[in-house]
């Protein structure tokens, strides 16, 4: 196996999540585009693991997927928030800050 | 090798067209289900790389967690569950402009420094050499980390409760 393989992988999954987060609009779809981004670096962070037989890789991976899970927990709640108070999660609805 | 090589393929093929259908399906709750796929196919490769508890805590944390938070955010929004003709915004071809530019400056620059960098005998790595190394020369991230985890979910319970 090349190393490259899964390099590639995460590059093309990274730019898809960048493609999910500038064209959607409804903001879960948004925080899963986000989740794609976050599993790209982690499958990264795997690869270089295993190549250099060091087990940081690994760790690391644990802790990026422990700060998704807190991302994605305040996440849905701002989401959850912005829905009772405008009745809509589309994302350019929410521009109360728009000069 | 080149049976792993045969099943990264079959692997790598269906975790982008289930990333791309994430991102372009009409359907919230089959955007949802794709990425169950994609997180999935995530876990498959850490185990072909011979990493197992990274795998398994992939399979526990993501899919059984994460996916089940989704598809509650899903449904206390009400979306509809059927086709959503709303759900992307008129930016679509300057996002897949940004998105072809990138994953082409990406792949120009692995290549250019990895190009036949090869995975040789891979060792596997036991969940004891993860324990080791977490409670040694991690352990202050890793108490971080808790405390963070701690902070995030008092900080989603206060935002999302109803007073």
């Amino acid at each position: 196996m090349l190393l490259n393989q899964f390099l590639f992988l995460a590059a093309v999954l990274f730019c898809i999540g960048v493609y999910g987060v500038l064209a959607r609009r409804n903001a879960v779809l948004v925080l899963a585009s986000i989740e794609l981004m976050l599993n790209a670096v982690n499958i990264n962070l795997v690869a270089f693991g295993a190549y250099s037989h060091n087990i940081a890789g690994q760790v690391f991976a644990l802790f990026v997927i422990t700060i998704a899970a807190a991302e994605v927990g305040v996440g849905l709640a701002i989401v959850v928030l912005i829905f009772r108070n405008r009745a809509s999660i589309a994302l350019d609805d929410a521009d109360l800050m728009k000069g | 090798m080149v049976a792993q090589n045969v099943v990264f393929g079959i692997l790598a093929a269906v975790m982008i067209i289930s990333a791309w259908k994430v991102v372009t399906t009409k359907n919230v709750v089959l955007a949802v289900l794709y990425l169950v796929v994609v997180l999935a196919g995530a876990g498959a490769q850490y185990l072909l790389l011979a990493q197992e508890f990274i795998f398994v805590v992939q399979v526990i944390v993501y899919i059984g967690a994460i996916v089940v938070l989704f598809l509650f955010g899903t449904m206390l929004t009400r979306a509809p569950i059927g086709r959503d003709t709303d759900l992307d915004n008129d930016q679509r071809w300057l996002a897949a402009l940004t998105a072809l530019f990138l994953v082409g400056v990406l792949v120009a620059v692995l290549s250019d420094a990895y190009g036949d960098t090869h995975l040789k005998h891979l060792d596997i790595q036991r969940t004891a050499d993860v324990a080791n190394s977490m409670f040694g020369p991690y352990l202050i991230p890793f108490e971080v980390v808790s405390v963070l985890l701690l902070a995030a979910l008092v900080g989603a319970i206060a935002i999302a409760r109803r007073d």
